[in-house]
């Protein structure tokens, strides 16, 4: 809509919106109340699939039962399927969809190009081939698998980072499909060299898969997005900031290479931690960012990258369990065979806007 | 280009200083005639073969360099391995072979094995150099523009759900694969005002490629027996080839091969810009049609018999310019070279560095051809932008 239809239709016939504060305001604000009205339906979305997978399905429990169970209460049967099973796999299927989100949205605004995510540019392939390793030659589990995913993850972000200096958002993408190439290289490597029962769990893992979860990890988790939670909000007005363009950000007063820096290592930290419990889903880093962004009007917003991540892989695991009864699909193969047709949609049109790169 | 950005940037009047151009280019035609009276019967319409002095020079000698490494690196694959063999046996072995003596055995499997890694390696130089002309893209590869990705698809849906084993039962379905990837990929990169540029095609390439490997997961966590066999097949290995297999390709690589080699002044042209190539009389469309053609089938059988084996196409390419030119009548016969010896040079490499197991050669390929695509990338402001 250009400025002269917009004067037109304030001055429509009856002449009931005048162009006085009140107006103004009302104008200036529409994007913030739009935003909060997304987050709203976001969040009872995310609630109720959450809901969803903890009480439907192949058992189902009824919500009174549920809550007498939260306060303690054991049901024989219903008890151990629910809190030992469902409930942890609904809370770390929650967690790792919001990190996931957030990490993309981190890297996809922070690079400015909608195909930046952390699985595009390596890092969630540096966190699986460090814990594919560690998993193959120190038979780790549990917390070391974690730590040596974020090692990896770290360690790729900060390699990428430092060799793609001076050669801007497209040149940092590049280095990191090459850095995904060399360790895709080294996961199929390793995958060929082990046991095939080892192999397939390993593959399991590397398509992303809430099977294996429990409290232990939902734990770990909680405890890692309690402190980067609250950093990627303070983060989030230098992230605005150079989504301006480091030229633009440098003149306002960012200081870009620090704010770089922070925003990586955040990024990398949580898609790390998300790798760590449940493999690298595909797609939901990449997939979030711009789904949030055209929800919320072309405007970043982590917390709604965070839901709509939280939302697509509670929706898909849902869909693993239940669309073929027994057959316990990986979550990531759910999120990949959805998320193949609307990426290139969004190339598509990515590229039509814009050049797209 | 230079040349003819010259005289467009040079200040009106100064007419007299333009006709006394740098001594570089007025040297220039000197060995552009040479050359061109050399040329053997090359018809009045063909434009002359354009070698500056020094690489006049250096190409006959860094062609036979070439040849002597592979050369090398053949006799090398022949006698190195977890049984090493002299010299003088492998000769043996090759001219007289003796079924009785086990060093010959030895020697006559590693035939198999080097004769599979010469045809993947040209197959996979050839396609890669093509593939750069046609996309105008110094990234372009067969692994990164997502070809080779899709190749792989297919034959885990053939061996998946046709129970397909053998290359000849699922080398039309790795064909059909690469064929849909490269049109997939080439036609969403290259929608939007400014066309197909190097970012915008490997984008494309890596989110085709993300999205086919989760479908290829599904099938592979569902079926042990798919995942024995696609995980060997998936490390690009040269070992255990049968000559039926490399029969079974040949015809193909053979019919590439000759497509590719015939468009090397369709991509001459095509390299100063589609306009001025339609200026000059190529029709862009057809020659994209014919090349592209002769890339799927190249890189079709080259993945059908050895399985994804990246890098090479980039990386040899690169080498070759540097040496050659920017040429491509001379670009594209020479990659036959040297591609090859890259290929075994890999696949000799990962039989020693890690005994008593081997490391296959499309690992040691990706291991070592990652690292030069970074180099390229940090190298080339054009690539970056």
């Amino acid at each position: 809509m250009n400025p002269a239809t917009r004067m037109v239709a304030r001055a429509g016939p009856a002449g009931r919106v005048q162009p006085n504060g009140a107006w103004v305001r009302h104008i200036r604000l529409r994007p913030l109340r739009r935003r909060i009205v997304i987050l709203a339906l976001l969040c009872v979305l995310v609630a109720g699939l959450f809901s969803a997978s903890v009480l439907l399905g192949s058992y189902t429990v009824s919500v009174a039962d549920f809550f007498r169970m939260l306060g303690g209460m054991r049901i024989p049967g219903a008890s151990f399927i629910v809190m030992e099973n469902k409930l942890p796999r609904a809370v770390v299927g929650l967690m790792v969809g919001m990190a996931f989100g957030i990490s993309g949205a981190v890297f996809q605004s922070m690079l400015r190009n909608p195909l930046a995510s952390p699985d595009i540019i390596g890092i969630s392939y540096g966190a699986s081939a460090a814990a594919v390793f560690a998993i193959v030659f120190f038979g780790a589990a549990g917390v070391s698998v974690s730590v040596a995913a974020v090692v990896g993850a770290l360690g790729v972000a900060l390699l990428i980072t430092a060799l793609s200096r001076r050669h801007g958002g497209p040149g940092l993408i590049l280095i990191g499909i090459g850095a995904a190439a060399f360790m895709q290289a080294a996961v199929t490597f390793l995958l060929q060299r082990t046991d095939i029962r080892v192999a397939q769990d390993a593959l399991i893992w590397l398509t992303g898969s809430l099977n294996s979860s429990n409290w232990n990890r939902a734990g770990l988790l909680a405890a890692a997005l309690a402190v980067l939670l609250p950093l990627a909000a303070l983060l989030t007005r230098s992230l605005h900031g150079l989504q301006l363009g480091d030229d633009t950000a440098a003149g306002l007063g960012f200081r870009v290479p620090r704010a770089r820096l922070w925003l990586t290592i955040m990024g990398a930290l949580l898609a790390a931690l998300a790798t760590a419990a449940a493999g690298p889903v595909a797609f939901v880093a990449f997939l979030s960012g711009p789904i949030a962004k055209r929800l919320c009007g072309q405007s970043t917003s982590l917390a709604a990258a965070g839901l709509v991540g939280a939302a697509t892989v509670l929706a898909a695991d849902f869909l693993a369990v239940n669309l073929i009864p027994g057959s316990a699909l990986p979550v990531g193969v759910v999120t990949g065979a959805l998320g193949a047709p609307f990426l290139l949609w969004l190339l598509i049109s990515t590229n039509r806007s814009s050049t797209g790169g | 280009m230079g040349v003819h950005a010259a005289p467009l940037t040079r200040p009106a009047g100064g007419l007299r200083s333009t006709t006394a151009a740098s001594p570089a280019s007025a040297a220039s035609p000197a060995p552009t005639v040479a050359w061109s009276s050399l040329g053997a019967g090359s018809g009045p319409a063909a434009p002359p073969l354009v070698l500056s002095r020094r690489r006049q020079a250096i190409a006959p000698l860094a062609a036979l360099t070439v040849i002597a490494v592979l050369a090398a690196v053949v006799l090398g694959s022949l006698a190195i391995g977890a049984r090493p063999v002299s010299l003088p046996v492998v000769l043996d072995a090759v001219f007289h072979p003796d079924a009785a003596n086990g060093d010959h055995a030895v020697v006559l499997a590693r035939v198999t094995r080097t004769v599979a890694g010469l045809l993947v390696g040209a197959a996979l130089g050839l396609a890669g150099t093509a593939m750069q002309g046609v996309t105008r893209n110094p990234l372009a590869d067969p692994g990164i523009l997502g070809v080779n990705a899709g190749a792989a698809l297919a034959v885990v849906a053939a061996i998946f759900f046709l129970g397909a084993d053998s290359v000849s039962s699922y080398l039309w379905l790795a064909f059909g694969g690469a064929a849909l990837a490269a049109v997939v990929v080439y036609s969403v990169a290259s929608v939007g005002r400014v066309g197909a540029t190097p970012v915008k095609l490997v984008l494309a390439g890596a989110a085709v490629s993300a999205g086919l490997g989760s479908l290829l997961s599904a099938m592979l966590v569902n079926s042990r027996d798919s995942m024995e066999l696609f995980r060997n097949w998936q490390v690009g290995a040269l070992a255990g080839k049968s000559w039926d297999s490399i029969l079974a390709v040949l015809p193909f690589i053979a019919v590439g091969a000759v497509l590719l080699l015939g468009t090397g002044r369709l991509l001459n042209n095509l390299s100063l810009g589609e306009d001025v190539a339609r200026s000059l009389g190529q029709r862009p469309g057809t020659g994209r049609a014919v090349a592209a053609l002769g890339i799927v089938l190249l890189c079709g059988s080259a993945t059908a018999l050895a399985g994804p084996i990246g890098f090479i196409g980039l990386v040899v390419p690169h080498l070759l310019r540097a040496v050659v030119g920017p040429d491509y009548r001379w670009l594209l016969p020479m990659s036959l070279v040297p591609a090859p010896a890259v290929l075994l040079l890999a696949d000799v490499l990962g039989r020693v560095l890690l005994p008593p197991g081997e490391i296959p050669a499309g690992i040691l390929a990706a291991l070592m051809g990652a690292p030069v695509f970074v180099w390229l990338v940090r190298r080339g402001r054009k690539a970056a932008l």
